[in-house]
């Protein structure tokens, strides 16, 4: 099962590079979406899969019955998963700041932070 | 003794409107550092050492150590007692100056740096006051900071001596490292292990590149003559008597370590014999006075370096007592060339005339200086140019070459003595220069001792013999040494060199105007001069740094983004190919069909979302890959991990869709354009993370962490959920600290979208 999903790894890391190099930052957003679930699927078949029980230990057992999915991963990608979602409001919030202040998501043309060196401005 | 110093320095900046007594008082600090000093002269003489300090950085075996011995002595004595002249000196000169406050904080800076810098007894304690006088050499020389060209010569002192500061700090580490301590003391006894090590040479040019910068030797003497923009009493004190010489004071200070070895001997004699040729021919060319005993400073750097190469005793005597020589008259022979500039305004030697019919008192300084400096009897120079001469032919390594060098540099020495002290004192008055008055005593008394003190040490060498020269001495050789200074000799070879130099000396200076249309015919065909090649390097060094901000720092966010993401191709690729682990043979497994339907879901979704020319299609297209990962992740074991992975999904489309309607389409009315470099980029990135994945997967599972999980999941947290548990209980701090990230996303997105909703109001 791992071998299918990191071609599926594989298919996302690809569509979200292509469209975080996209000149709208609606699309770089999309690309970020992709890539975060790209990296908690990558955790995940990292530490391995299997089509066995999830991690719960049934009562009056101490040790769950072998096997189960390892439960480590899991843990982690909660954590991606819920600190991805924060990220991700928080880009929203700022590319809709930006398109109120600039008048465009064109990252080409969003040049404050770093303006047109002077030399350019001459040649152009 | 540094606390007196500091003391005064608080006093003075509470003071809110500086007066004049600052300059009043300011030679009372290092005149009780020089007293507190003579008292010690007896015990120094006697071969005693004094060693004090604390520790600094205990875990690195570094202390902030002071050592007093001979040769440490000897140059504290030097820049206490010379500080205490050119503190009286400054006192006349800057007077009226507006900014006396920082004048004499930076002064006094660079007396502290200096003091702690030959006083140290622990290298890094050397290194940090090493420092600290390049710092305060610095804003003394842009002093005059509304002049550009000072500002220009400061900085280009601040580089070079920075660079050798850094090569020096390294060198220092080696040296440490070898000789297994910070501690002075066990460097100077471990030079014969430090010699054998094949270290040694690193070791030692670095050491030496340090030392050279500092003292102006060739190839970075030219910041030296640059830097006589300073204000005189600081080219009097920095620039000829101490400063310059703290790469002599290393230069002595690693003699027991790093000579006695072919390297040490022919770098120092041919760098010091270099130096002060060139410096000489440069010499004669200069009409400005300060410039040309700039030059001449150059030529006793040059000097010393030469003889501190060799292991001779009398070389290195002689050194010694040139250096103290030197800082006499040189010192000296700044104030005179000072007052001359304030009271005529200009230091030119074409404009100068007739100065010694009304400047008395100054002519006999300044006379009583430059036979000290030209190396007349009986002054203290003759007996410093005699052992220079018994030390050249002492040279075990090239005799010829050293005793040729210093006869030229000092008939050079004695021509610039003439230039300094003859010719604008008696030369014909021109018509222009007005009626020249004689100097107030303050400007002329420091000069008029310090050339006393010339003669009175050259009458009686004795003073100085057995309790400046001989300790300095015994330390730089490691064996006691006793030596007797003396004006007459005998007739000798050293006699009849002196002799020589006289000659051509005299020569040169009848000759001067001659000597000087040669050289300036001949350097203008030289090919350029270091000056030049300076402000090149310079020039390159900004054009690079513009280049590369253009290239790297371009600010277009797309060209970031493929740099990060071809940089991370190129690592992975590295990886996989390094490992040797390229997995080209994987056998697939059988999918059932739910499990086909979440992969298809999933990519499916994502091609949508990378294909979709509105945005509304885009996020139902992320959606559904949302799900299908949702999916996945419930059909392999992580039911918790879908949820969340739903819900989250969820939230988000709620959100976007919330925003979206106040923001744009992507591309009105237009085809979504392909771009088949980007989509190039992406698939090799993709391909490279899908094997490095799969050669991950060819590795055995090593998880102990989990097994520690599963294990005490029950009986430890009595929890049955063990990604619950690992969550709430084991990692907890991590799940605080994540839900204090959410949060803080949380503010900042409604701050910011609250910012919006009061713009969107007004």
């Amino acid at each position: 099962m791992e071998g299918p999903l990191a071609l599926v790894v594989g298919i996302l890391i690809a569509t979200g590079v292509y469209l975080m190099l996209a000149r709208n930052l609606l699309h770089y957003l999309f690309g970020l979406i992709l890539i975060s679930n790209a990296a908690n699927l990558a955790i995940f078949v990292a530490g391995r899969v299997t089509r066995a029980a999830p991690p719960l230990i049934p009562q009056g057992m101490e040790v769950a019955p072998e096997p189960i999915a390892n439960p480590l991963p899991q843990a982690l990608i909660l954590t991606a998963i819920v600190i991805g979602f924060g990220l991700l409001a928080f880009a929203l919030a700022l590319i809709t700041q930006a398109y109120k202040v600039l008048g465009t998501l064109d990252v080409d043309t969003m040049r404050i932070a770093e303006p047109v060196p002077p030399k350019r401005e001459q040649s152009s | 003794m540094m606390g007196a110093v500091s003391d005064r320095e608080g006093r003075v900046s509470e003071q809110a409107t500086p007066g004049r007594w600052i300059s009043l008082i300011s030679p009372i600090a290092p005149a009780i550092v020089t007293i507190i000093l003579m008292a010690h002269m007896p015990d120094i003489s006697a071969g005693k050492e004094f060693s004090f300090g604390v520790t600094w950085v205990a875990a690195l075996g570094i202390s902030l150590r002071f050592y007093i011995d001979g040769l440490s002595f000897l140059f504290a004595l030097l820049i206490s007692g010379i500080g205490v002249f050119v503190a009286i000196y400054a006192a006349a000169y800057m007077r009226g100056d507006p900014d006396l406050r920082r004048f004499y904080g930076y002064l006094y800076l660079f007396m502290v740096g200096m003091l702690g810098l030959v006083l140290a007894g622990d290298l890094i304690t050397l290194f940090v006051f090493w420092e600290i006088t390049t710092i305060s050499s610095y804003l003394l020389i842009s002093y005059n900071n509304t002049s550009a060209i000072a500002r220009r010569s400061a900085l280009q002192a601040l580089l070079i001596t920075t660079l050798g500061g850094l090569c020096l700090l390294v060198g220092l580490l080696l040296l440490a490292s070898v000789a297994g301590s910070f501690d002075l003391l066990q460097i100077l006894a471990a030079g014969k292990t430090v010699r054998a090590n094949p270290l040694y040479l690193p070791i030692l040019i670095l050491i030496l590149i340090g030392a050279f910068c500092k003292s102006a030797q060739l190839p970075f003497h030219f910041w030296l003559p640059n830097a006589m923009a300073a204000p005189t009493p600081v080219s009097a004190y920095l620039h000829s008597a101490t400063m310059v010489k703290a790469g002599i004071y290393l230069l002595a200070r690693m003699h027991p370590v790093l000579a006695h070895t072919e390297y040490w001997e022919w770098i120092l004699t041919c760098t010091g014999a270099a130096t002060a040729a060139v410096a000489a021919l440069a010499a004669l060319r200069q009409t400005d006075l300060k410039l040309a005993l700039a030059y001449t400073t150059l030529i006793a750097l040059g000097t010393l370096t030469m003889f501190l190469g060799s292991d001779a005793s009398a070389a290195v005597a002689a050194a010694i007592t040139f250096l103290i020589v030197h800082s006499f008259y040189k010192a000296a022979l700044f104030m005179v060339v000072g007052i001359i500039d304030k009271q005529t305004g200009t230091r030119s030697l074409n404009k100068l005339g007739g100065l010694g019919h009304s400047m008395h008192i100054t002519v006999i300084a300044a006379s009583a200086a430059a036979l000290s400096m030209g190396g007349f009897p009986p002054f203290l120079g003759f007996i410093g140019k005699e052992l220079k001469y018994e030390g050249a032919l002492a040279v075990a390594s090239e005799p010829a070459l050293v005793a040729t060098v210093a006869v030229f540099v000092n008939a050079v020495t004695v021509t610039v003595s003439g230039m300094v002290a003859i010719k604008p004192f008696w030369k014909k008055k021109p018509q222009h220069l007005p009626s020249v008055q004689e100097a107030p005593i303050g400007l002329w008394i420091s000069p008029l001792i310090l050339s006393g003190l010339g003669l009175t040490f050259g009458l009686a060498p004795d003073l100085i013999g057995g309790g400046l020269v001989e300790p300095a001495l015994s330390v730089i050789l490691g064996i006691p040494e006793t030596i007797k200074l003396k004006l007459w000799h005998g007739i000798n070879i050293p006699l009849l060199m002196s002799i020589l130099t006289f000659v051509l000396g005299v020569i040169m200076y009848l000759g001067l105007r001659h000597m000087r249309a040669w050289l300036a015919w001949d350097f203008r065909h030289a090919p350029t001069n270091a000056d030049e090649i300076w402000d090149k390097c310079l020039d390159l060094l900004k054009a690079f740094a513009a280049l590369q901000t253009r290239i790297l720092q371009n600010g277009i966010m797309r060209r970031y983004l493929t740099v990060i993401f071809t940089t991370v191709s190129l690592v992975l690729a590295y990886a996989l190919i390094r490992g040797g682990q390229f997995p080209l043979e994987y056998a697939w497994p059988r999918l059932n069909l739910k499990e086909w339907a979440a992969l298809l879901l999933t990519v499916g979704g994502a091609y949508m979302a990378g294909s979709a020319r509105k945005p509304l299609i885009a996020i139902c297209a992320l959606g559904a890959l949302g799900v299908g990962v949702a999916l996945i992740y419930l059909f392999l074991g992580a039911p918790d991990v879908a949820i969340t992975q739903l819900l989250v999904e969820t939230l988000y489309l709620v959100l976007v869709a919330a925003i979206l309607p106040r923001l744009p389409v992507f591309n009105p009315g237009r085809k979504v354009i392909f771009r088949p470099r980007d989509a190039t980029l992406g698939a090799i990135l993709g391909l490279l993370v899908t094997f490095s994945l799969l050669a991950v997967l060819q590795t055995p599972l090593d998880s102990p962490t989990t097994e520690f999980f599963e294990k005490t999941s029950v009986p430890e947290a009595h929890g049955r959920n063990i990604v619950n548990v690992i969550l709430v209980d084991f990692r907890a701090l991590d799940t605080f600290g994540e839900i204090i990230v959410v949060f803080t996303a949380a503010v900042a997105a409604v701050t910011l979208l609250g910012h919006q909703l009061r713009r969107g109001k007004q």
